[in-house]
């Protein structure tokens, strides 16, 4: 019954990891961007619904509505102002990707700089949700289960949209080959910027959500961009279904970790994953095609 | 010939001079020039594999940290140069294993690697010191003066120009430029490219460990989230990128103004700097016509008319 | 039999589902040029790709003077002197027509100390570079670039050099000249395997030809002989057109 919970929170787990993945594979997979920002817009979300809970005692999920489309339109600033040039004038990919790297650096210390400034960079938290569910006979925090569900949710509908609607057969286009994708009248830096603009939206919705139960400060923004970078590439890029196995693995991995090994050492698991999986397989476990 | 040896009794009496300043400077500016001193050392490093070679390492901090805790934890049971010596051979090895496993991979890898890197040990010494002690922070009690401090950065600094200098000038150098160009062509001219890459990365890693171990000896209290802080990384790469990697004293060039702009400001506005050096730093990259791997490569070229 | 330079044993390689060579056979006599041919897609380039090391055999032998290149390193093979052009050209377009030179040179299975710039500077002479010594690689005109790439192929002192068609997109004046350096590099004791679809380098330059298609051979022997072979034909024109 104890493995059963154990394996059971490795599930829910997965499912945050997923969710953390589905956004920059956007970024990266369809836009072309490694971002090295993209946690802070998870962190700044996280505050947004602190602030909102403490101050205001508005419901934490309600701040969503406020911090995705914040994300969102600052998102596509970011690509509009900032990347775009980048884009318009890299010689290949592999420039693409070094200057892009190193810009999301600089703006990640803006950033990161910024909320520790008015912040401080003490731990904040609060208990929204906290109530046990039994599921199975396990039990789970309601909050938890609840934020799994989500991304379950955001999963399969990203999933879906890309499949079977037109916006998501003109994004997978672009993510395969985005001068073929100009070739069939796509208009490739307006929909790498809707791209890019939805991923951030989607790590501020992640944001939202695991504030409800874990506790933040103004630098966790580079460790959730290191996870969602391993959950990405190990299940490969672009692949949305790939970033819900890979989020699963790693949930579980890492909850049985935990469990067997210690609670702290949660990242250097994910890394050492990551990094057999890279060994044995460079191009993730669902290479894009 | 005799401008050489101008160039050599020049540089000789720079360095009369640069040894000199404990004697005749305040403790203020003995301090900000350890600091320079130590940023020349990671700086220098970091361009003499980064630049050739292409490979944008963000593991600065990594390695500078390993150093740090390797005097914060050995200093009271080791004497100095063992511990120095402990500081670069454990930097040294991490730099191997993580170079033999993430150099084979494309360059983007190598890049987000060396970035997770630094979080990685900052995580992995935060769960071995609330393991190992219960508290976070350390106190460590050294007697070494802050001129002793500053002549051992200033003998490494020294080293770590050398270092660099004989790179360029030899074989290996010149194969990682090759393999900064293109790494299929130097597979198959006859580079040994893994064993290049990793070694050389390996060998500036520990020039790092030891600038860390060194700075270290200034800290009487020492933690994981100061000792291995990202923005060190993030500096050293613009430092490296405004004064130029290709030539030897470029990076040297970059370093300077830095750390008296960070002077400046860090007596009013602590938290200041790390905002504006990242807008600086994107500022300066949207307006390169070439961006950052364009800088990378025209200085390469500035190199090559020099060298024919 | 003692005059095989090489010796290519059931060598095979797929990709996913795709089996781009499927267990192929053959020999290099010493001295000669042998043509690798076949349509498109035939697997020639993976041939090449497979013995110089870039990618991994799933299995087959590649026996050079007694010891097998399957699983060694490229830089390895390199240093068995083996050398390679490549399909699309690759020069060090930063680097000056010395320095990429000097690469083969510097790093080849004989590094040249001292006497390094001066065998850049005759292999320069050989592939008619001389006057563009100093010249950023990246600015030459195509052919010029090819012939930085084939002069520093022959810079590392290779007994085989594999052409992965180098004498592709040449005018006339130009393929003449492409021809003739590389009659000339024979002559200097070179076996050369090349792979071509210029059929009139092939019937010059070739001593022999094996023909591939669809990742097996279907013909060997002289340019004459395979080219004429039925099965050469249909693999060339398609069924409908033989």
């Amino acid at each position: 019954m104890l493995l059963f919970e154990v394996l059971l929170n490795g599930v829910v787990l997965g499912g945050m990891y997923a969710l953390l993945a589905f956004g920059l594979n956007l970024q990266y997979g369809v836009a072309r961007i490694m971002n090295l920002s993209y946690g802070e817009f998870l962190m700044t979300s996280a505050f947004a619904a602190f602030w909102f809970f403490t101050l205001y005692s508005i419901d934490p999920l309600l701040s969503a509505l406020f911090s995705v489309p914040l994300s969102f339109v600052a998102n596509w600033l970011i690509y509009r102002l900032v990347l775009t040039p980048l884009v318009r004038r890299a010689p290949n990919r592999d420039a693409l990707e070094t200057d892009s790297i190193l810009v999301t650096f600089g703006i990640l210390f803006v950033i990161q700089g910024t909320a520790l400034l008015n912040w401080g960079g003490e731990y904040r938290g609060y208990t929204y949700l906290a109530v046990p569910v039994d599921v199975f006979g396990a039990t789970i925090a309601a909050n938890r289960l609840l934020a799994s569900s989500v991304a379950y949710a955001l999963g399969i509908g990203a999933f879906l949209v890309l499949r079977y609607t037109r916006v998501g057969l003109a994004l997978r286009a672009l993510a395969i080959d985005p001068i073929a994708a100009q070739l069939v009248a796509i208009d490739v830096p307006k929909l790498s910027g809707l791209a890019f603009a939805t991923g951030g939206a989607m790590i501020a919705a992640a944001g939202t959500l695991i504030s409800m139960f874990l506790s933040f400060n103004p630098s966790i923004g580079v460790i959730y961009t290191l996870k969602a970078l391993i959950v990405m590439i190990l299940g490969g890029v672009g692949s949305m279904l790939g970033s819900l196995v890979a989020g699963l693995i790693l949930g579980v991995a890492e909850n049985l970790g935990a469990y067997l090994v210690d609670p702290g050492l949660t990242l250097a698991i994910n890394f050492a994953i990551f990094l057999l999986i890279l060994l044995l397989r460079p191009k993730g476990l669902f290479a894009r095609g | 010939m005799t401008s050489r040896l101008f160039l050599s009794a020049g540089l000789l009496v720079a360095l009369a001079v640069l040894a000199a300043v404990p004697w005749f400077a305040s403790a203020y500016v003995l301090a900000v020039g350890i600091t320079i001193l130590s940023f020349t050392v990671l700086t220098t490093a970091w361009a003499a594999f980064s630049g050739p070679s292409r490979y944008v390492s963000l593991a600065t901090s990594a390695f500078f940290g390993v150093g740090v805790y390797s005097v914060a934890v050995a200093i009271d049971y080791l004497p100095l140069p063992v511990v120095l010596a402990i500081a670069a051979a454990v930097g040294f090895a991490i730099a191997l294993v993580v170079g033999l496993a993430t150099l084979r991979l494309s360059g983007v890898y190598f890049v987000i690697f060396t970035f997770g890197l630094a979080e990685l040990t900052k995580q992995v010494m935060i769960w071995y010191e609330i393991n190992q002690n219960q508290t976070l922070a350390r106190i460590v009690f050294v007697d070494t003066s802050t001129e002793q401090i500053y002549w051992m950065l200033l003998a490494l600094a020294v080293a770590t120009l050398v270092i660099a200098w004989g790179l360029r000038r030899s074989r290996y150098g010149f194969a990682l430029q090759v393999i900064g160009e293109d790494e299929t062509v130097a597979r198959h001219s006859g580079i040994n490219t893994t064993a290049l890459k990793v070694l050389s990365f390996a060998l500036t890693a520990a020039l790092m460990s030891l600038a860390g171990a060194m700075m270290s000896l200034r800290f009487t209290y020492v933690d994981p989230n100061t000792a291995f802080n990202s923005f060190v990384s993030f500096q050293v790469l613009i430092m490296a990128l405004l004064g130029g990697v290709g030539a030897l004293f470029g990076p040297l060039l970059g370093v300077v103004p830095l750390v008296l702009l960070s002077e400046y400001l860090s007596g009013s506005f602590p938290y200041h700097f790390n905002i504006v050096l990242g807008i600086c730093f994107v500022l300066i990259v949207f307006f390169l016509p070439t961006g950052v791997a364009g800088l990378l490569q025209g200085w390469a070229h500035r190199l090559t008319g020099r060298a024919s | 039999m003692s005059d095989e330079l090489l010796t290519v044993d059931d060598l095979a390689k797929s990709f996913g589902g795709l089996a781009a060579v499927r267990g192929i056979s053959f020999e290099v006599r010493a001295g000669e040029i042998l043509g690798l041919l076949g349509p498109n897609g035939s697997g020639k380039t993976t041939v090449m790709n497979l013995i110089s090391g870039e990618i991994a055999a799933d299995r087959g032998r590649a026996i050079l003077a007694g010891g097998d290149l399957i699983g060694l390193k490229p830089y390895q093979i390199n240093r068995r002197r083996v050398a390679r052009t490549f399909q699309l050209v690759r020069v060090l377009p930063n680097m000056t027509v010395r320095e990429n030179i000097m690469t083969g040179v510097l790093f080849g299975a004989d590094p040249a100390g001292r006497a390094a710039g001066r065998t850049a500077e005759d292999l320069m002479q050989r592939v008619g570079l001389g006057t563009l010594a100093g010249q950023p690689a990246g600015q030459l005109t195509y052919i010029e670039q090819k012939r930085v790439e084939m002069a520093r192929a022959l810079a590392t002192q290779p007994k085989l050099l594999l052409l992965d068609e180098w004498l592709a997109g040449l005018n006339p004046t130009e393929l003449r000249e492409g021809m003739a350096l590389i009659e000339q590099i024979r002559a200097d004791g070179v076996t050369i395997v090349m792979v071509e679809h210029v059929m009139h380098a092939i019937r010059r330059l070739c001593d022999r030809v094996v023909v591939m298609n669809a990742g097996a051979k279907i013909a060997e022997g002289s340019p004459e002989t395979a080219l004429a072979d039925p099965e050469v034909v249909r693999a060339y024109l398609g069924t409908d057109d033989a």
